[in-house]
């Protein structure tokens, strides 16, 4: 099972930093992806696109985990020389991310 | 002056704002659409984004009455009629660098159009270069500080809240355009106008804030930048409407768009857009308020129509925040296609060639970056164990000469006939480069003033 099978994301950008938010389409998968999609594992997928820290904030009525990315814009959107320079895609690419339902 | 057409407007317990752009380039249609069948009270747009005042501010250097967004003659001449018409007032960013001259052209499209009596205000005050050049001050966002930043100062406008765009409303105002204002700010402004919101009120202050952050993508709560087909379906994007909500007097709302457009109003689409650049929830900074995103519900009424509730606040920051543009060069980039078996292969030799061409240039590249579409540019983690059909070569670089970056695009060009075989389809590009930073000034230090424009 992937994240895309569970959750839904987008991105945002500010300066050099990028944010992912991720909803779990069911609420009760909530818990799972609370225990499955943490900051360390946001930031080792995204690997040295990365070069910040990588935090966590919960929403749990929402269903949603939002993930703030420090240094995850080549530099932020007007200096990078990223094709994609506000990150729009970051969140794309977290879908693929494994998930056990073990857990 | 006599009185526009929001002239005698009361207070009432129930306030229609619609969305008609969501950034600079956005559609145009979805707005007239609005205006036209909205039944709104308000039409924001926001079109200002933190690179876009300081290309603006650079028009102005070199046109006096240049600097505002270029495409506000178009958009409003297409708004204006059904607006006026219909008593909807018009609040927007479109001032950029020069709300004035701005006002003074929308002045001019409404008199071609033969419409009014009409008052437009003008919100000026968020350019605070001369503070900037007088002090110096540490950079929010990045070490050191304004002035130690590398590249030449040029650009330096405050975040402006609600408070000048609600005294312009107060003096009926039907089309408010400002410069650099909090995007929120924009649709708050009407909200504490039309109920009476003192500054204090935190709670009602941060639930306004909620719906205008919601609102202000325009397409992007109602599908745009969501659909993904077979997991999450929209319809209609073609056509896709811009929203509006509904807002109660204790700031809650129901967020909708008009019928027969195109998108989707979901639990899921306002969910995405609530946490769109947002960083800590419970910490949403404008210089309203400091807002409390963390307790929004949102519950489906019925298609298309989601109700959001729940939402605070608490006193707002001290000090404002203030984007401060730079010139720093300029980006050379150049791209070509390479197809077949062998293609990444071919791809990577003509990025080394390029490389050890440019780098006569030496000191002269303050950044470089070589890459192949379809493969490694947008994921950067890419191994290159899939072998695509067609990738695409893409050598960009940051030079401090215009001359210097425009060698980048002839380099990848010479690939035709100077590179690995079968190149095609190469094109090449030159921009200067704007760096923004941010920092903080006292609210002292900023002085917003209202300048008016009227249709008899």
């Amino acid at each position: 099972m992937i994240l895309r099978d569970l959750a839904h994301t987008r991105s945002g950008d500010k300066g050099d930093t990028s944010n992912i938010s991720v909803i779990a389409f069911r609420q009760e998968d909530y818990e799972l992806l609370r225990k499955e999609v943490t900051a360390e594992r946001v930031k080792k997928a995204l690997g040295a696109m990365v070069l910040g820290v990588v935090e966590r904030y919960e929403l749990p009525e929402l269903g949603a985990l939002n993930f703030v990315l420090h240094r995850a814009l080549a530099g932020g959107v007007t200096r990078s020389l990223a094709l994609d320079m506000h990150g729009k895609c970051l969140a794309s690419l977290l879908l693929s991310m494994e998930i056990s339902s073990k857990s | 002056m006599t009185g526009g057409y929001a002239a005698g407007t009361r207070a009432r317990n129930n306030v229609r704002i619609g969305c008609g752009a969501g950034f600079s380039g956005d559609r145009i249609e979805p707005a007239v659409t609005l205006a036209e069948k909205g039944e709104l009270d308000y039409l924001v747009f926001e079109c200002l984004a933190e690179r876009t005042i300081a290309m603006a501010v650079r028009t102005r250097l070199k046109h006096e009455e240049g600097g505002y967004d270029p495409l506000l003659a178009e958009r409003l001449g297409a708004v204006l009629p059904a607006a006026v018409r219909n008593g909807v007032r018009i609040i927007s960013n479109m001032g950029a660098a020069n709300p004035i001259a701005a006002a003074r052209r929308a002045a001019e499209i409404a008199r071609k159009l033969g419409l009014g009596p009409l008052k437009i205000a003008a919100v000026s005050g968020d350019d605070v270069l001369r503070q900037l050049r007088a002090q110096d001050r540490p950079l929010l966002d990045a070490p050191g500080s304004v002035w130690q930043w590398p590249g030449e100062l040029i650009s330096a406008n405050a975040y402006l809240g609600a408070e000048p765009i609600v005294e312009a409303l107060e003096q009926e105002a039907d089309i408010v355009l400002t410069g650099r204002a909090a995007d929120p700010s924009l649709f708050l402004a009407p909200l504490v106008h039309e109920f009476g919101w003192s500054w204090d009120d935190w709670g009602s202050l941060g639930r306004g804030t909620v719906i205008g952050h919601l609102l202000e993508c325009a397409g992007q709560i109602t599908g745009g930048y969501f659909a993904d087909p077979g997991v999450k379906d929209i319809e209609g994007l073609a056509e896709l409407g811009f929203p509006f909500a509904e807002v109660a007097c204790d700031g809650t709302a129901v967020l909708r768009k008009v019928a027969g457009t195109g998108g989707a109003i979901t639990l899921a689409t306002c969910k995405e857009q609530l946490l769109y650049e947002l960083h800590d929830p419970t910490q949403y900074i404008t210089p309203d308020v400091v807002a409390d995103f963390s307790s929004v519900r949102f519950e489906q009424l019925g298609r298309d129509a989601v109700r959001v509730s729940g939402g605070g606040g608490k006193a707002k920051p001290e000090k404002l925040k203030v984007s401060v543009g730079y010139k720093e060069g300029f980006v050379g980039e150049g791209q070509i296609t390479y197809a077949g078996p062998g293609a990444v292969e071919r791809g990577r030799l003509a990025l080394a060639i390029v490389k050890q061409r440019l780098s006569r240039l030496g000191k002269e590249i303050l950044d470089l970056r070589l890459e192949l579409i379809g493969l490694d540019s947008v994921d950067g983690n890419a191994n290159g164990a899939r072998a695509p059909r067609e990738v695409r070569v893409r050598v960009a670089a940051r030079i401090q000469t215009q001359e210097g970056a425009a060698l980048v695009g002839r380099e990848v060009e010479a690939l035709y006939t100077n590179g690995p075989a079968g190149g095609g389809g190469a094109t090449q590009s030159i921009k200067p480069v704007i760096a923004v930073v941010s920092t903080l000034v006292d609210r002292a230090q900023v002085r917003p003033t209202l300048h008016w424009e009227g249709v008899e």
